[in-house]
Formats: structure tokens, sequence, C-alpha cells
């Protein structure tokens, strides 16, 4: 009866310690997003202008892609389109062979991950090196990251110290972030040095002059992209923002919302190639289009991948990333994914208690909770829930519109619960009672006392 | 004076009955006239909120058949409250749908908007911890909420503020969820509990007598964890606690 | 058809009736009054150090001294000590000190400094060094972003970034550590307003 993510969250909770360090961790980075916001009386401002601005792209996205497209072009960068993850890998596997070039190093890019690009590379022989050092820490261990900003969030400084000993030879038991940082450090920056292509993401792409700017606080992304002679940014085409003005709406929000920080250590503005040097963009729809077109979903477009709904999510925070089975993990995955494959993801937009925090929360002011109520509609139309739910729903919606019904149904349910309480108090098909006691049943209803009332 | 319908939520009405008479009691002291209109039932929320909102057609037309007369509608729960408000919908009769969903109120809400309840006589002697739930809270807006860069305030708070002797108490965390969610509660079994552990944590750390809030179902939750774990912590509505405290 | 047009299409199709672009009206803006004290006060808050130059000798004997101390300098402050050929080399540069460059804009919310590519000389060379200087003079401080982005072209050059701080992570377990991959440590040297320095 429980769904993947219902599994796979209660496997988490099994060591209830991690469960807290992982909430009370995030919560910390959602406190830092509060007071980073609240040092801007102009912040509601703010959301809606990245809100109004975004909403304003997508309904103009056809000519902006062109005239990015065009000034793209003209800047002499190279610019690929793919309409899905496999042709997005494909365009990057050829650039690679056309360059002579078996090992790569990446800066982080959520798009990569969602087009499963490693494993396609990795299966063709190439070398990849992720380069953000969360993502790094993943890569050793074989993992997916688990938050799209802090990719091993659910990992405690001894997992990364066994793996680092594992792969990078540190000393064993040294726990210590600094040292294990600077061990990292060294390892990537000769990665960066030998590496002749780098592939980075991209956080906004400006219509207006053709380029892109790619925001980090490692400094990866620049050292990948400056040490190659190739630098391929991918990107979904919903990163479109229309002129380079706008950045100052996004760069002031995006990371007081990620981290609390007032900026990300590098806003890297990227338009011509390095004399001598090759520039890629990558410009994919996987979905995305068909996304666009759903107007419940679409404006789930917006998104800044600043992660400030998960931080908040207080499932996310007590389920981990790996529980929502997808490469964009929380409240913002939870809308997305269902357009990419609905059926693998249905158990996802029911992963909520849809209490409102994530979209309070969003810079671009995404709806997020009414979408996932919007998306349990149509996965339960298309059929994608538990038969014995939909029953259980039907009898449900059948007796609550009777009224007759309804008083001699609940009559029976309370004289269940007061007499046969085996049936009720039991944690094998009850999950309710699991962990918590039934409530009392009362004598009378509410409406058996009006009426006895009403009488005397 | 003031004629009011009152829909009592179908889980209210079964299970926490004195939740609806404290409401009835509480609106006639304030000097209402209150309606109950007896074919009620429930407001199809656990339907819509599972996936299944085409099936509650059957619960917004007997809805609408109970209520569409009344000038006000009073709940007891800002959770269903919002749900007539948000997704009530009627193909025979649409302006009897949009009429109830400008004239409900969840019960805070209508004291202090509608009634301008400033004075409160009575006492109501206790530590008391606030939970807020989500749907009041964000949904209908009884109270700021903490993701916001907005001024600070609470109908529920403002109204507990009033009864003396009662000492009001927040928890660190003021508007996190419960952990209810509605059949989240089984299908999310062990997230849910978390939750609500979570939050039952931090109102003890308070050293709270009694956890209150507008929305039974949260309550209900946090009352079977601390039965479970035998918590000297009550839970009560807040229609209870405005009620005795009100003389 | 090919991708990009299918893309198109798609696109063409799906996309919603055209909403306005809005008007930003930027006098909603929270004003910075103090731009220098709020400026050095966010540069360490990114973990960077703040330093008021107010004679030019001062800054040219620095950058001496360094070299002195045997330090891997390169300065690219055109006027002040010499100027050093950047070599093509990344392993000659990983080991590089320290380097000096000129910023052209710093911006008082966040200690943001804009910094362009011919002053760079090579785009890697603020990311590869141990530690990071950038000059500023005090008028090129402005308040916010928006007041930054309308000051710079962003595609004047190929190559321009803000940087605020030291490079740093907090992927373990959230601890932040400064020094990722690019410089442990940025000094920002501000020159006081009417000094006549060549750079
Ligand atoms: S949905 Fe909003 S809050 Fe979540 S990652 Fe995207 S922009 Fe950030």
């Amino acid at each position: 009866m429980s769904s993947r993510h219902a599994q796979l969250a209660e496997q988490f909770n099994a060591d209830e310690a991690r469960t807290n360090w992982h909430d009370q961790t995030l919560w910390w980075v959602r406190q830092k997003r509060d007071r980073a916001a609240n040092t801007l009386p102009e912040w509601e401002q703010l959301r809606q202008w990245a809100s109004d601005i975004k909403d304003h792209t997508l309904s103009n996205l056809h000519a902006y892609l062109l005239e990015f497209e065009k000034n793209a072009l003209a800047n002499g960068v190279f610019v690929h389109w793919a309409k899905d993850a496999e042709e997005h890998n494909r365009i990057i596997y050829d650039i690679l062979q056309k360059a002579g070039v078996d090992r790569i190093v990446k800066s982080k890019s959520m798009l990569t991950e969602e087009c499963h690009l490693n494993p396609y590379l990795q299966k063709k022989g190439i070398d990849v090196v992720d380069t953000d050092l969360g993502e790094r820490i993943v890569q050793f261990r074989e993992e997916a990251p688990s938050h799209i900003v802090l990719p091993a969030i659910h990992l405690k400084k001894e997992d990364v110290s066994d793996t680092f000993h594992e792969h990078l030879g540190t000393e064993k038991g040294n726990n210590d972030p600094q040292y294990l940082t600077h061990a990292a450090r060294l390892h990537l920056r000769e990665k960066f040095i030998q590496s002749d292509i780098a592939i980075t993401g991209v956080n906004f792409a400006i219509a207006e002059t053709g380029g892109i700017v790619v925001c980090t606080n490692e400094g990866n992304a620049d050292m990948g992209a400056h040490a190659a002679r190739v630098h391929i940014a991918c990107m979904g085409f919903e990163k479109i923002i229309p002129k380079a003005e706008h950045l100052g709406v996004f760069t002031r929000l995006l990371a007081r919302s990620a981290t609390g920080q007032p900026i990300t250590t590098y806003t890297s503005h990227f338009h011509r190639p390095a004399p001598g040097k090759e520039m890629h963009i990558v410009l994919v729809d996987n979905g995305r289009s068909r996304q666009l077109g759903r107007e419940d979903f679409r404006n789930s477009l917006k998104c800044i991948r600043c992660a400030a709904c998960f931080n908040t999510c207080p499932v996310y925070r007590r389920s981990g990333g790996h529980s929502y089975h997808t490469a964009v993990a929380g409240p913002i995955g939870s809308i997305l994914n269902p357009n990419l494959d609905m059926k693998a993801n249905a158990d996802l937009p029911f992963a909520s208690t849809l209490c409102g925090s994530c979209s309070n929360v969003c810079p671009v002011k995404i709806n997020i909770h009414e979408q996932l109520w919007k998306w349990r509609q149509v996965i339960s139309a298309e059929g994608l829930t538990d038969p014995s739910k939909k029953m259980g729903m039907k009898l449900m919606a059948w007796v609550l519109a009777r009224p007759a019904v309804y008083r001699f149904a609940g009559k029976a349910a309370r004289w269940v619960t007061a007499n046969l309480p085996f049936l009720v108090k039991n944690k094998t098909w009850n999950p309710w009672f699991k962990q918590r006691e039934m409530p009392e049943a009362p004598k009378q209803s509410f409406q058996e006392w009006y009426k006895k009332q009403q009488r005397s | 004076m003031y004629t009011v319908g009152l829909f009592v939520p179908c889980y209210i009405d079964q299970f926490y009955p004195q939740v609806a008479i404290s409401s009835l009691q509480l609106l006639e002291k304030l000097g209402c006239k209150v309606v109950v209109p007896l074919n009620q039932t429930c407001c199809g929320q656990p339907m819509a909120n599972s996936g299944f909102a085409s099936l509650s057609k059957g619960c917004d037309a007997n809805f609408i058949q109970n209520f569409g007369e009344l000038d006000y509608i009073v709940c007891p729960s800002g959770s269903c409250t919002l749900h007539i408000k948000e997704h009530l919908h009627s193909e025979q009769f649409p302006e009897k749908a949009t009429l109830i969903q400008q004239r409900i109120y969840e019960l805070t809400e209508f004291l202090t908007d509608v009634l301008k309840l400033t004075t409160f006589k009575g006492s109501f002697p206790h530590r008391v911890g606030l939970h807020n739930s989500c749907h009041g809270q964000r949904g209908l807006h009884l109270s700021s909420m903490s993701e916001l860069v907005a001024p600070v305030f609470s109908k529920p708070a403002d109204l507990l503020k009033r009864i003396s002797g009662l000492e009001l108490l927040l928890p660190e965390r003021s508007d996190e969820c419960c952990g209810f969610g509605g059949t989240f509660c089984v299908f999310e079994e062990s997230v849910s509990v978390k939750m609500g552990k979570d939050r039952i944590r931090e109102h003890e750390q308070n050293q709270v007598d009694i956890i209150t809030g507008g929305d039974m179902s949260c309550l209900m939750h946090l009352e079977g964890i601390l039965k479970r774990k035998k918590s000297p912590v009550r839970v009560m509505h807040i229609a209870e606690i405005l009620n005795d405290g009100y003389e | 058809m090919s991708s990009r047009n299918q893309i198109l299409e798609a696109i063409k199709n799906a996309q919603p009736a055209i909403k306005p672009l809005p008007v930003l009206d930027y006098t909603v803006v929270t004003p910075i009054k103090e731009l220098i004290s709020s400026f050095e006060q966010f540069v360490k808050a990114v973990g960077g150090r703040v330093q008021l130059v107010d004679q030019s000798a001062a800054l040219a004997q620095e950058i001496e001294n360094a070299r002195l101390e045997g330090k891997l300098i390169l300065n690219r402050l055109n006027g002040l000590s010499s100027m050093d050929e950047i070599s093509p080399d990344l392993t000659e540069l990983e080991k590089l000190d320290r380097v000096y460059i000129r910023g052209s804009l710093g911006v008082a919310e966040n200690g943001a400094i804009w910094v362009s590519e011919t002053s760079m000389g090579n785009r890697i060379l603020p990311f590869i060094a141990q530690e990071l200087v950038l000059v500023l003079r005090e008028e090129e401080l402005v308040p916010t972003m928006h007041d930054a982005y309308q000051h710079i072209r962003i595609n004047q050059e190929g190559f321009g970034v803000f940087i605020a701080g030291p490079s740093k992570t907090a992927d373990i377990e959230q601890s932040l550590v400064i020094g990722a991959h690019g410089p442990v440590a940025l000094t920002v040297l501000i020159l006081k307003s009417g000094l006549a320095v060549p750079v």
C-alpha cells in the first residue's frame, strides 16, 4: 500500500538522530534565508518582479529563444538544440569526439543529472569528474545528489572522511571539514588543469546579449571553463530572461533564497569564447515544451533552482532527497517529475501535506502546493493511484453525499471504535495506530446532541 | 444580531462533538443566532486532497443545499473553510457556490473580523501552546507567515491573549506543519508521525499544559502521539478554550 | 524537421497569450547611504578583507615588499610596480601566491566586485591564484545590483564576473570552509577618493 516515497522515507526515518540532524541543518539554512530576506524591505516586490518577468518570458519564449540564438551565434558561440535527454547526451559526446577528448570536468548542472549524462559518457569510456565538492563526494560514493544546492547534505562528515580515505588517501578518521575540503581542492585543481573540456550548467541566459550567467561559491565552474579549451554550457530552455537589467532582480534573490548569502561568490558572465577557444551552448527541451503547454503546471518552468522550497519543506527535511527517487527532489521536483514520467513519479505529488510553505519561500512565486494538489487530480484521473484507495474514496464520497447514510455510518464507526477496538487498534492494518492512539469515540455525535437539545 | 449557520466538519461531528458544542455556545454567548442545518455532512476535502475532487460533487451539492441561504457560515476548522473557499463548485447553482465562498468564515476570523471581539470576560489559567494550522494560516491568512517579509499578526493569538490567566506560548518554529495532512497521515505514516513528534517536543520545551489550535484534525494527530507517550499535555480546540474562558 | 525547429514549433504552440513585462520601478529599492561602510561590512561578511589606501605609493610598495619576501606575485595593475606577463602554462599559474587585479565596480549591498576580462588578462587568473587582491576606487561603489547592471555592459567583453569574497564551500555538514577551488583569501584595496593613481 505504501508508495515508493513513503517506503524510502520510512527507511530514512529508521535512524532518528540522523533525521533530526538533517531536519535541523536544513532548517538552519531556511533561517539564514529568512534573515537575508528580511534585510530587504522590498523583498516581496522583488519576488513579484521575478515572477512577472518569468511569466512574461514564458509567454514569449519562442521569440526570446530566437533572439538569444541569434546573439549567441553572433558572439561566436556554437548553439545546439536537443529535444530530449538522449539527444543532449549525443550532442555532448559528438563535441568530445571531435575534440578527441576522453576526460572532462563538470560543474553543477541539474540538467545533466536529469539527462543522466554521467552514466551515458562513462559507458562510452569517458572519464567524468564532477567538481562541485558535494557532487564529487556523491560521485565517489556512486550515489545521486540529494539536494540541488547541497548535493551531499544527506551525509555526515564521518561518511565523507571514509569516502576520501578510500578515494583520495586522506588520513583515516580525520573528519575535519577543513582538512577534507583541502584534500579535495588539491585533487580537483589537478583535474581542472588537465582537462580539455569543461561542462557547466547555466543559471540565466540573456536573450538581449546572447550570453549566459553561471553562479557558484566554489569557483569550480570558472576553474573548469577557463582552464579548458572547450566550454560546453547545458541549459533547459526556460533559463532565458529577456534583458541584462533583469539580472539585478534575479541575482538579488537567488543566493539569499538559497543559502542566505547576499550573493554567490562568483557570478560569471560568459559571452564570447576566449581567444583560440570554443564555447558551446546546448538548449534542451526534454519535456519542457509539454509542461509549457499544461496550463496548470506551466509556471513550474519559472524555477531558478534555489532550493529554498527544499529547505523549508517539513517533509523533505524528514525524508531526505533520495526518497524522491529523481534528479530534482523536493517540492519543485514533485511538480516537475510527473511531467517527465507520470507513472514512475505518481507518488511524488502525494509526498506533501500541502502546507504551502514552499510557495511562500519561492523567489519566483511558483504556486507549488497548488500544483501538487492539481497533479493529484491528474494522476487519479489517469488511473495511476492505488485501486483500493480509489474504491475507498468512492465509498466515502457515496456516504458523505447522503446525510442519512452518513449519520448511520458515523454511529457505526463510533460503535466499532468503542466496542470492537481490536478492529481499529491494530498496528498491521491501521497505520494511524502504529505510533498514535485513536481518538476516543464519544457516545453521541454533535448532531445527536443538538437534536436532543432542541427537543428539550 | 447576526444569524450564522454553523458548519460542523464531519470528523468533529462524530469524534469531537464538544468542539462543535463549544462553538455553538460561544457564538450564542456573543449574541449570535446560530442555525445548525441538520443534513450537513462533509466539505469533500478528504476526496479532493487525495486526488479525487471529481468525487466530491455529492458533497458540494449537499453543502449548497444546507448552507445556500445563510448570510454567515462559521466553521471551527481552517482546513474545511479553506476547502470550501477554494473548491466548492456547482454546475447547477454557480452563484450560490460563489456566495457561500464569500460568506464562510473560520471561527476565529469571524470573531475578530466580523464580531470585532475586543474585550473578553473570564479567565483560563493555563499555559497554552498555539499550533498554527497551515490551512488556516497560509490558506486563510489567519496570521502572518514566517516565510514572508510582512508585518506580524495573528488572529487566534489575539483572541487567546485577551483571556486573563492564559499564558500563550509559541513553539520555536512557530508555523511548521504538524504532519497531519489528511490521508498523508496514514499513507506517509513515518514522516507524518515524525513531524508531529517534533511539534510536540517544542511545545513540551515550553512546558505547556495544553496545545490548542483552530483545526481539530491537526490536534487529533498530535493528541494521538501525546496519548501514546502518555504525556500530561492535552489538546483543546480554540473554541473550547474561548468558550470555557468566556463567562 | 530539425530538432531546433521541432522545439521552436512546440514552444510556439504551447506558450500562452503574451503577458506584459513588468516595469521595474527602482524607487522601491531601499537606498544605501553609507556606500563604503556597507561595502566593507559585506566584504567581511563574505570572508574577504578590506583595506583603505590613501597613498598609491603605499600600494606599489606593498607589491614590491611581497616580491622581496619571495612570494610569487602577478601584478595586473597598470602603472603600479611593474606589470607582469601571464604565463600560458596553468601549472605555473597554479603556483601563484597572489595576483593583483583592477576591479571596475563594487556593490555596497553585497560586497561583490565586477572584474572585466581585460583587467584579468587571462580569464583564469582571479580563480587560479592562491590569493586575490582586487583594487577599486572609492567612487566606483554603487548601492545595489540594480545599479551595478546599469553601470556595466555585461557583453562589452567576452567574459566578466562579480566576485564576492574568497572561494568557499559548506558541502561537508554545512560547515563553512574558505578556499574551495579558487583563492583562499580575497583582499579589496579601496583607493580613497581623489587619489591620483595611474590605475
Ligand atoms: S521552485 Fe522556487 S523555491 Fe523551489 S527551487 Fe525553484 S525557485 Fe527555488
